[in-house]
């Protein structure tokens, strides 16, 4: 993705605003639909972006302008993120069969007292002084979760952290990293099959339903984007939480007075601060009339969900934090066939997390505002966030 | 605590299975069934489940602290009476005093149960997953109306402005909503239709009889013989063949369904049937019901066939209740009460009264997106937003009026599929498949009307309908020819094969009660 020089955009993609894109949101929004020098759309309304999530034109397949599908390199099909129907429905459908229903009702909200006892130890083994909410709190709680979900062993998780992070956050896609993490879930694929236990790597392995299993190279590439997507947002979505609760210290009350007000309040920071800030690989299988102007056939299209989440059409007082707004309809999840996979853990996830860490906060003083953000302008959330305990 | 799922809205985001699994639980790709009487242990989950909706669809208690302000009634701020105390009936009162309305507000219905819903009855209350007095609707907790419940009204005299009841006396109004909605169709021979095993099914208690009847205990019935298969009907035998029952189904059109969706999606249905173990017999209707000791034994059928029998559903459509009304002066017909698009009811002599308004199931109201024509709907989420628009009407000046511009939409749930229909599907003369793959059961069609596309239904594709709705309200071209994400590879309008409106009064859920629109004629 590269942009016009002194577009609204490129100022949203620069590292120097990371801290607080949501000002330059407001003035991407006063045209809803933009091109970029690169030929790129960026919409930013939430009617437009719930129109196009909707929209059969829209492709989320690899388009021969992104150069090579990175998961082609390592020898892999795309995972189900980055396909159309009816391949990615199929695909879906196979890699939901062990998470959530029909198939498997109960897994997520079964969850509940295992997410509740690792926040709770997560909590009592903070240092007495100072902690960063980010390595200490947001960061093993999901990944621990996700871990035991796949069945991929959390003594792994050094080795792992390091291949995402390199696969993730460097400037170009870090083919090497992605073959290294897409040989290390193969060989636990094949540890799996021959000796299945009860976690979904296994069952995507040895569970024939009436469509069948996907193949090795499918599950390779459904296990890689499970255990990326399965932490790295939620890690986000921990942290960009925690964060607006030290900000507004009456919430955090008001929480405190109610854990059922947890609800609510992860919900507006989804709306207020989400965790995945742009979808920016969508492509126009048409011209697509829309908002007065027309996305050409073939044009590459950048949603910005973040933006649409603060859209004054949409949201009444976008710009406050108000757990009590009765219209609770956003958009940091997607929208359409490819909604997130991983909502309702995430959202179980931070609901157990905020409940866990609240009598915290109540105590912490940040010792950075705003804190150092992440590189990346699409996965929002702080590198650290420290507190002093007092 | 009690629940309701707006399913129009619902397009099967499945996250309310996944947060409050023992009380929203999924049956195939998308077809929610849930229950709607949670206990309170359930209310943690079931909150989640609420807020977690992608699409907000799911209403659960409202408390009067919550959502609005207090109500504070005054004496002299005007009396409001409801006929009906259905889904719209109760949303109008809610509506109502969310307007701030603060006069005396009067329910009526003949039903002795406060609202309940009705969707759940031929499918969770049928299957016995749920209880089916354990569907009252969630409402406010400090509506502060008076409810007359269990009595009839007979009449309404509106010189006086009054609507007299079944026990004699009358009330008062100043302003009258009339929302007395359909019953169900009885059986057309009265001797036949008494016989023990024979039943309807539209009202809460029609559901207690039939589930009885069929729910597996000492006396589990033989064959049931459902009679209609539109909706209803359709979802009733899938209730039965859930149940392990043997069921026959006998239709008089070509397919079921073909009064909403017209008999190329309807043979669809019929093939949907069939895999489910449904002896479908189409072009046929039922002679005799032939019994013996006072109970249903055997059935006689127009291709010279006969069945034995234990339990006879007549689901033959419903009858708009709108016999109270005949003397009244008002625009009443087979259709029901003709309105403006502002709810406000036409007498007899086309005028538009001015404190007369209709909703819900009993009312034909122009729509402006199908040619000003009036439609017929029975579709739940017309009764929620018709009752609003009535509502708001009712306490607004002519300058602050609302017009109820709606999108026809509605969703049945059988065999484990969700369909699901925006637009009017039998406005049209081509359909053609759009996208996914008939086989697999999971596609959609879009139906189109001399070259603009007027409806679209999907089979498990609820996500794309959104889009198909901003095309019915473009008017776009028909058939569309623009490419999209799985479009089949012949993608060929076929003509749509709506029946005549003989057969529509049957088992269609949304009418257009004007001309046909085959007979429209371009003037001059």
């Amino acid at each position: 993705m590269t942009t016009s020089v002194g577009s609204v955009f490129s100022a949203v993609l620069d590292p120097v605003n990371r801290h607080d894109p949501y000002p330059l949101y407001t003035s991407l929004r006063r045209t809803p639909i933009s091109r970029e020098a690169d030929g790129t759309y960026v919409v930013s309304t939430f009617r437009e972006i719930s129109a196009l999530l909707e929209d059969p034109r829209v492709s989320s397949a690899y388009s021969p302008e992104e150069g090579a599908d990175p998961h082609q390199i390592v020898g892999l099909p795309p995972s189900f993120l980055r396909q159309d129907p009816p391949g990615h429905d199929r695909m879906r459908r196979l890699a939901m069969r062990p998470f959530g229903p029909p198939h498997t009702p109960h897994r997520v909200a079964d969850l509940q007292p295992t997410l509740q006892k690792i926040a709770a130890g997560l909590v009592r083994d903070f240092p007495v002084s100072t902690v960063d909410l980010v390595d200490q709190f947001a960061y093993p709680l999901p990944v621990s979760v996700i871990c035991a979900l796949l069945g991929v062993p959390l003594e792994d998780e050094p080795r792992f952290r390091d291949w995402i992070d390199a696969a993730l956050n460097a400037v170009t896609p870090n083919v090497g990293a992605l073959g290294d993490l897409a040989q290390y879930l193969g060989d636990l694929v094949d540890r799996r099959t021959a000796d299945p236990g009860d976690d979904m790597l296994s069952a995507m392995a040895t569970d024939d339903g009436p469509e069948g299993r996907m193949t090795r190279a499918e599950l390779v590439a459904t296990a890689i984007l499970l255990l990326i997507a399965g932490h790295e947002t939620t890690v986000n979505l921990i942290a960009n939480s925690a964060l607006v609760l030290l900000r507004q210290p009456l919430w955090l009350e008001r929480l405190l007075a109610d854990p059922s007000l947890v609800v609510p309040l992860v919900e507006e920071v989804l709306r207020y601060d989400p965790p995945v800030q742009m979808l920016p690989w969508r492509t126009a299988l048409a011209d697509i009339p829309i908002a007065g102007t027309t996305i050409p056939k073939g044009s590459s299209i950048t949603l910005v969900l973040a933006a649409a989440n603060r859209d004054p059409e949409h949201f009444k007082d976008p710009d406050r934090f108000d757990p009590d707004r009765r219209i609770a309809q956003h958009l940091a999840f997607g929208d359409g066939i490819h909604y997130c996979y991983g909502a309702p853990l995430a959202r179980l996830e931070a609901q157990m997390a905020l409940q866990a860490i609240a009598p915290v906060l109540a105590r912490a003083r940040l010792l950075e505002d705003p804190p150092v953000y992440r590189l990346s302008a699409v996965l929002r959330g702080p590198r650290h966030l420290r507190v002093a305990l007092d | 605590m009690h629940v309701v799922v707006d399913l129009t809205k619902c397009q099967g985001y499945a996250q309310c299975a996944f947060l409050a699994p023992s009380a929203f639980q999924m049956q195939g790709d998308e077809a929610l069934i849930y229950d709607p009487e949670p206990t309170e242990e359930q209310r943690e989950q079931v909150r989640r489940a609420a807020a977690a909706c992608p699409v907000q669809a799911i209403q659960i208690d409202r408390l009067a602290t919550q959502d609005m302000p207090p109500i504070h009634t005054a004496p002299g701020a005007g009396r409001i009476v409801i006929v009906g105390a259905s889904l719209a009936g109760l949303r109008a009162a809610e509506a109502l005093r969310e307007e701030g309305y603060a006069g005396s507000l009067t329910l009526i219905d003949d039903e002795p149960h406060g609202p309940y819903d009705r969707p759940p009855l031929s499918k969770q209350a049928l299957s016995g997953k749920i209880r089916p007095e354990a569907t009252g609707l969630p409402r406010r907790h400090d509506l502060d109306a008076q409810w007359r419940l269990g009595v009839r009204a007979v009449g309404l005299d509106l010189p006086i402005r009054r609507v007299q009841l079944s026990d004699g006396s009358s009330v008062p109004f100043d302003r009258l909503l009339i929302a007395t909605g359909v019953r169900a169709r009885p059986w057309p021979d009265p001797v036949e239709g008494a016989l023990d095993g024979m039943f309807v099914l539209r009202t809460r208690d029609d559901a207690v009889r039939l589930q009885q009847r069929l729910h597996p205990g000492t006396d589990r019935p033989g064959r049931v013989l459902v009679v209609g298969a539109g909706f209803t009907g359709s979802e009733v035998a899938s209730t039965c063949r859930s149940l392990g029952l043997d069921v026959t189904v006998a239709e008089a059109a070509a397919t079921p369904l073909a009064g909403a969706l017209g008999n190329v999606i309807g043979s669809i249905a019929a093939d949907m049937q069939r895999e489910h173990g449904v002896d479908l017999r189409c072009g046929v209707t039922v002679e005799a019901i032939e019994g013996s000791d006072g109970r249903v034994r055997r059935a006689r059928l127009s291709d010279g066939s006969s069945l034995d029998v234990d339990v006879v559903v007549a689901a033959l459509g419903g009858i708009r209740n709108v016999e109270w009304l005949e003397d009244s002066g008002l625009a009443v017909g087979p259709w029901g009460v003709a309105c403006d698009a502002g709810c406000r009811a036409f007498d007899v002599n086309g005028l538009v009264t001015d404190d007369i308004f209709v909703a819900g199931d009993v009312a034909r109201a122009p729509n402006a997106m199908f040619g000003y024509q009036f439609l017929a709907l029975e579709h739940w989420a017309n009764a929620v937003s018709q009752a609003e628009v009535a509502a708001h009407n009712m306490v607004s000046d002519e300058s602050n009026r609302w017009p109820h511009v709606h999108m026809p939409k509605f969703w049945s749930l059988q065999f484990g599929n969700n369909i699901k229909s925006v637009g009017v599907p039998t406005f049209a003369d081509e359909v053609v498949i759009t996208q996914g793959s008939v086989e697999e059961r999971r596609f959609t069609a879009a139906y189109g009307y001399k070259g603009r596309i007027t409806g679209a239904v999907a089979f498990n594709h609820a996500k794309w309908l959104p889009f198909y709705q901003r095309l019915i309200e473009q008017a776009a071209p028909f058939p569309p020819e623009f490419p999209t994400v799985d479009r089949p590879d012949d993608m060929l309008p076929v003509p749509a094969e709506v029946p005549d409106q003989k057969l529509m009064a049957r088992d269609a859920t949304v009418v257009v009660t004007g001309h046909r629109p085959t007979l429209v004629r371009s003037i001059g």
